[in-house]
C-alpha cells in the first residue's frame, strides 16, 4: 500500500469503521470483547460489500468554532421549534411561505452536506434543492411577512454556512468565505 | 432517585409530548406539503430528543442510556435527509400553493419546471402549460 | 405520577390523532408520507415515555428499530414518487425526473 493510499484509508475509511463498530456495540447495549470483534467483522463486511463513493477533501476539526457551532445549533433548534409551534397554534389565515435561493461560497461535498443537514433544523428553512455546480441552495421558508424577512433569512443561511466552514473546513475553505463576493436574490 | 431528577425528567417528557402535539397540529393546519415538512421536522426532532433525555434520566441504566442516545443520533441525522428528499420531490411535482408564496426564486430557473407533470389527481394544476410547451418546441 | 402519565399521553395521543387525520385527508401521496413518518416518530416517543414512566427498559430495543424504519420508509417512497428510480444510470447519480407528459406529446 502506497503512502498516499494509506493516508486516504486513515482519513476516510477508518473513521467510518470506528463509527460502525461503535454503533454495533451501542446496539448490543453493553461492552464485551465478543461485541468488539463481532462489530469489527460486521463493519469490514459492510464497507466491503457496500462501498461509499469517495469524498474528496476531508474535514479538519477545530474545537473552538465547533463549540460555537454546537451551542448556536442547540439554541436554533429550540427557537425554530417554538417558532413552528407558534405558527401552528396561532389563529388566523395560513402562513405565507417563500422559496428562496442563496449563493453559497464553499465548494466541498462534505461541508455542503453538513450545511444542508443543519439548515433543515434551524429556524425557518427546509432545503429543497442544491445546485452543486453553481453552489446555489434553494430553501423553503415557513412564514415570512415581507421581503425584508426574506433577506434576513438569506443572511442567516450564510451565517450558518460560515459557522460550519470555520468548524470543519480546511484553510482553503475558510479563505473562500472572504474571497467569493456575497450575492443574494435569485439565479443568474 | 432524588426528587430533583424526577422533576427534570418529567419536565423533559411533558415538553417532548407538547412538541409531538405541535407536530400533529402543524401537520393538520399548514397549507401545503412544504409547510407541513416544517412541522414534521423541527418540533419532531426536538421532541424526540427531550423524550429520550427524560426517559434516560428515569431509567438510570448505562446500556439503556447509550441505546437512547443512539436513537437520538439517528433521529438528528435522518430527519433532515428525509425532509429534504420529500420536499424536493414535492416541489418538482408542484405540490406547492403558489398563491401563498411571497416569492419563488427557484422557479425562473429552467422552463422544465413549468410543465405539468400531473399524473395524480392531487397534483397542482398547470399555470401556463401552452406557453411552456410552445417555448419548449421553439427551443429545440 | 398518574396525573403526569395521563397528561403526557393525552398530549401525545392528540398529536397522533392529528397526524392520522392528515393521513386520511391527504390530499397527495407526499402528504401521507410525511404524516406516516411523523406518526411513527410520535409512536416511538410514546414508547419512550412509557418506558421512562414505568421504568421498564424492554421497549428501548424496539425504539432503535422504529427510529430507523421511519426514515427508510419515507426516503424510499419519496424516491419512488420522484421517479428517480426509473432511469438510474448506474453510477449513483440521479438520472432526473421522467419525461413530462407535455414533452412527450410535443415531440410526437
Amino acid at each position: 500500500m502506497s503512502t498516499e493510499a494509506r493516508r486516504d484509508w486513515i482519513r476516510h475509511d477508518l473513521p467510518l469503521l470506528v463509527w460502525l463498530v461503535v454503533v454495533w456495540i451501542l446496539l448490543w447495549g453493553d461492552w464485551s470483547w465478543a461485541n468488539l470483534i463481532g462489530g469489527v467483522l460486521v463493519a469490514l463486511a459492510v464497507t466491503w460489500l457496500l462501498p461509499l463513493p469517495p469524498a474528496p477533501g476531508g474535514l479538519r476539526f477545530r474545537a473552538g468554532p465547533f463549540v460555537v457551532l454546537l451551542g448556536r445549533f442547540v439554541r436554533d433548534l429550540v427557537v425554530s421549534s417554538v417558532e413552528v409551534a407558534w405558527v401552528a397554534f396561532r389563529p388566523g389565515p395560513p402562513p405565507r411561505g417563500a422559496v428562496i435561493s442563496v449563493q453559497l461560497r464553499t465548494d466541498s461535498d462534505l461541508l455542503l452536506t453538513i450545511v444542508a443537514e443543519m439548515l433543515c433544523l434551524v429556524p425557518g428553512s427546509i432545503v429543497i434543492d442544491l445546485d452543486r455546480e453553481h453552489l446555489q441552495i434553494a430553501l423553503h421558508v415557513l412564514s415570512v411577512r415581507d421581503m425584508d424577512e426574506v433577506r434576513e433569512q438569506e443572511a442567516r443561511v450564510l451565517a450558518q454556512e460560515e459557522r460550519v466552514v470555520r468548524a470543519f473546513g480546511s484553510s482553503d475553505d475558510v479563505a473562500a468565505l472572504d474571497r467569493v463576493p456575497v450575492q443574494t436574490g435569485g439565479r443568474r | 432517585m432524588s426528587t430533583l431528577a424526577d422533576v427534570v425528567a418529567l419536565t423533559c417528557l411533558v415538553a417532548g409530548a407538547l412538541l409531538c402535539l405541535t407536530a400533529g397540529v402543524g401537520l393538520l393546519r399548514f397549507p401545503d406539503v412544504l409547510a407541513r415538512m416544517h412541522a414534521g421536522t423541527k418540533p419532531q426532532v426536538l421532541g424526540v430528543l427531550l423524550v429520550m433525555v427524560g426517559a434516560a434520566i428515569r431509567l438510570e441504566s448505562t446500556s439503556t442510556t447509550w441505546m437512547l442516545s443512539l436513537v437520538a443520533a439517528f433521529q438528528l441525522m435522518t430527519a433532515p435527509v428525509s425532509a429534504h428528499l420529500v420536499s424536493r420531490v414535492a416541489y418538482r411535482r408542484r405540490h406547492v400553493r403558489r398563491d401563498l408564496l411571497l416569492v419563488d426564486e427557484l422557479r425562473d430557473g429552467s422552463h422544465e419546471d413549468r410543465f405539468y407533470r400531473g399524473d395524480e389527481p392531487a397534483d397542482a394544476p398547470p399555470e401556463e402549460p401552452d406557453v411552456a410547451a410552445a417555448e419548449w418546441r421553439e427551443g429545440r | 405520577m398518574t396525573v403526569a402519565y395521563w397528561l403526557i399521553f393525552a398530549l401525545i395521543g392528540t398529536g397522533a390523532v392529528c397526524t392520522l387525520a392528515r393521513l386520511a385527508l391527504g390530499p397527495s401521496l407526499l402528504d401521507r408520507v410525511v404524516a406516516t413518518d411523523t406518526l411513527l416518530v410520535i409512536i416511538s416517543a410514546g414508547l419512550a415515555v412509557h418506558a421512562g414512566l414505568t421504568r421498564d427498559p424492554t421497549d428501548v430495543r424496539v425504539l432503535v428499530v422504529v427510529s430507523l424504519l421511519a426514515f427508510v420508509g419515507s426516503v424510499s417512497v419519496a424516491r419512488y414518487v420522484g421517479g428517480m428510480l426509473l432511469r438510474s444510470s448506474g453510477d449513483g447519480q440521479d438520472a432526473g425526473l421522467p419525461e413530462a407528459t407535455e414533452v412527450r406529446e410535443a415531440r410526437r
